[in-house]
């Protein structure tokens, strides 16, 4: 045992000097890390208390892309497996949830149970349909997984609009399930303590809670033995199976868990939708987490959540700067493109961009720019 | 027998766009090991092109239709240029999420361009008939079985007997080599993205052709090919040839055939059927018909 001590003073100074492996695999590494994630949860607990209503509902809908983003990105991040079928999983989510947790209307299926039922179900039922088609998937791998899973998403398609008696048909939808925890609405309004929250605050915090449990235990993941194969099987399947990581399960295991999450996240969407069709789930919405995961950085979970942050603020951020920039316009003033023609360019432009210039997406300009001040002030 | 000349026609009128497309695939495929997402995009702004062409320049169809191609493999060369490149060794799924994004934003220019229009090819066949075997099919079918066929006859052709041909099949074999031997890597490169995006516009005006118009939406008709280059191999151009025959054939008969006797499968179940046969083939041999078989030792 020649564990070497070191005093609080020197670590200061190094923040990036380990002594031991269970510091190098802690989940925050220094302090700082630690101190930050802390004051960014404590604003983001406040921010709804400063924002407008429709923009704590915006912020709600990044915390769920934020936990699909995580969900694909362990499989395509880590895991090294592009999905093009994760809209797929996110239906399947939202449905399953709507069936258990919705209300029985008009034609369609619902069983009214409480959230403590429907939220894990929304998970595992699509976790275990990735179960059924992670064999396919572990067999083919890179380019193939790619096409293979783009036809999960036409079938899938093809299912919803059938089977009306889910998902109400095609065109016509249904409604979400309710969000209703051991009685308690977490999407309606409640007063508490004698300050009043509306329902998309009381939804917010919902949505916050579920990401950051979510969030941790990804990054706890990514952080096991597990994570490591997943990291070793991208990096080069034939060394990972010489070193005994199991491919086979291991390939499965990303599946599932990302299935696992584009549910959950699936779930939560449909009820910030309001009203669910099988046309929701289609290739677009793919390509929207895909380019949550190369937008944001592959293979780290802050990126994800950047990613994510990313890629459900830029319409907005469209619509502000539409009123500077010529380029935009409402539908119909004969400018160059509407704000949504042009928000999906930049969408398609950014992956094009990151994958071109910075392959380690917006977390790598972070990186970048502390990099920068780490030496500041000698450039290198 | 009436019934079953008419689908069979039908289907393989739609199997033979569905085999341009996917030999547009396989040329890029061959040559980069990277599939183009982007293809969509490129045979409807293909057919966008042609359809401009005749009705609002008034150029013949033949003429605006040999334009459109060569635009549109412009267009190709350059997206190669400009986005592909760069990506020249890292790992392929980054490549083929690159030609996502493209995809994206040249879908996005073909809504604008074509806006909530229906565009027309302004073909000579429109709805007009033909008696084959009995049956009346529309003369469009057969024109596009000839067309098609042609169009891949003349690449294939080029590649097998052209000296620039030959620099294309050295490349994708190997490019090192190919380099060594003196041939432009790069344009070779380009040169695959512009015959595949050429392909795609003439593909476009067919789809596009027939008197009705389409909307901007077909676009993703061009997916189709993705289960054809699975079933015939992702390398081989002979069998995205048979494969997509093979699946506009199965699409036609279950088009006509399965609402009788299969209506439990759904309404439309023949444009899922594609994806399923290639999840089945993807489960059984992943390497196609005629795909060069992945060595794979784990």
């Amino acid at each position: 045992m020649s564990d070497v001590r070191t005093s609080e003073r020197t670590m200061r100074g190094r923040p990036l000097l380990f002594t031991r492996y269970s510091d190098e695999l802690k989940i925050f590494t220094t302090a700082t890390k630690r101190n930050w994630t802390i004051v960014l949860v404590a604003v983001t607990v406040a921010l709804p208390f400063a924002l407008e209503r429709d923009m704590v509902s915006l912020l709600s809908t990044v915390f769920v892309f934020a936990i699909g983003g995580i969900g694909l990105n362990i499989l395509t991040g880590y895991a090294g497996q592009v999905s093009l079928g994760h809209a797929f999983f996110l239906g399947l989510g939202a449905y399953t949830a709507a069936v258990l947790g919705g209300e029985q209307s008009g034609g369609v299926v619902g069983l009214g149970l409480d959230m403590a039922i429907w939220l894990p179900m929304a998970g595992i039922v699509p976790a275990l349909v990735g179960l059924a088609v992670a064999p396919l998937a572990a067999r083919v791998r890179g380019l193939y997984l790619a096409i293979l899973t783009l036809g999960l998403v036409f079938i899938g398609e093809h299912i919803f609009k059938e089977a009306d008696w889910i998902t109400g048909g095609a065109g016509v939808g249904r409604a979400p399930a309710e969000a209703v925890l051991f009685g308690f609405d977490l999407f309606a309004p409640h007063e508490i303590l004698g300050y009043r929250f509306d329902r998309f605050t009381v939804f917010y915090y919902a949505c916050f809670v579920i990401f950051v449990v979510m969030a941790f235990a990804a990054r706890n993941l990514t952080r096991s033995r597990f994570g490591r194969s997943f990291a070793a099987v991208r990096d080069r399947d034939v060394a990972a199976e010489v070193m005994g990581v199991n491919l086979l399960r291991t390939k499965t295991l990303a599946f599932v868990v990302s299935s696992f999450y584009a549910g959950i996240a699936g779930a939560l969407l449909s009820i910030i939708y309001g009203r669910i069709t099988p046309e929701n789930w289609n290739l677009f919405l793919s390509i929207d987490f895909l380019a949550v995961v190369f937008i944001g950085g592959l293979a780290t979970i802050s990126g994800s959540i950047l990613g994510a942050a990313f890629v459900v603020m830029l319409p907005k951020l469209v619509q502000e700067l539409s009123d500077y920039v010529p380029l935009a316009s409402d539908v119909g003033q004969g400018g160059l493109f509407t704000i949504f023609q042009l928000q999906s360019i930049l969408f398609g432009v950014l992956i094009v961009v990151f994958l071109v210039l910075e392959p380690r997406g917006l977390y790598g300009l972070w990186v970048r720019v502390r990099n920068y001040f780490k030496a500041w002030p000698f450039s290198y | 027998m009436e019934t079953f000349v008419a689908a069979v026609i039908a289907g393989l009128g739609a199997g033979a766009v569905y085999s341009l497309l996917a030999v547009g695939f396989v040329i890029i495929y061959r040559a980069t090991e990277v599939i183009n997402f982007a293809q969509p995009a490129l045979m409807i702004l293909g057919a966008y092109a042609a359809s401009a062409l005749v009705n609002e320049a008034g150029l013949p169809f033949w003429l605006s239709v040999l334009v459109a191609m060569v635009t549109l493999a412009g267009v190709g060369m350059l997206t190669e240029r400009i986005a592909l490149r760069p990506m020249i060794g890292r790992p392929s799924f980054s490549a083929a999420t690159v030609t996502v994004g493209v995809f994206i934003v040249l879908l996005i220019v073909a809504f604008r361009l074509i806006g909530p229009d229906i565009i027309t090819a302004g073909d000579p066949w429109g709805l007009s008939t033909t008696e084959v075997l009995g049956a009346t099919v529309f003369t469009l079918d057969l024109a596009k079985i000839v067309i098609s066929l042609t169009a891949v006859a003349a690449v294939g052709l080029f590649l097998a007997r052209s000296r620039v041909g030959l620099a294309m099949r050295a490349t994708a074999l190997d490019q090192e080599t190919a380099l060594a031997q003196g041939v432009k890597v790069g344009r070779m490169f380009g040169l695959s993205w512009g015959i595949s995006a050429g392909l795609a516009a003439l593909a476009g005006v067919l789809v596009s052709s027939g008197g009705s118009g389409v909307d901007a939406t077909i676009a993703l008709v061009a997916l189709k090919a993705l289960p054809v280059i699975i079933l015939g191999g992702l390398d081989s151009i002979k069998g995205s040839v048979i494969a997509g025959l093979l699946i506009g054939l199965a699409e036609g008969l279950t088009k006509v055939y399965q609402p009788e006797y299969a209506p439990w499968l759904g309404a439309n179940f023949d444009l899922a059927l594609p994806y399923l046969i290639m999840i089945v083939v993807l489960m059984v041999r992943p390497y196609g018909m005629f795909g060069t078989k992945e060595v794979v030792r784990v």
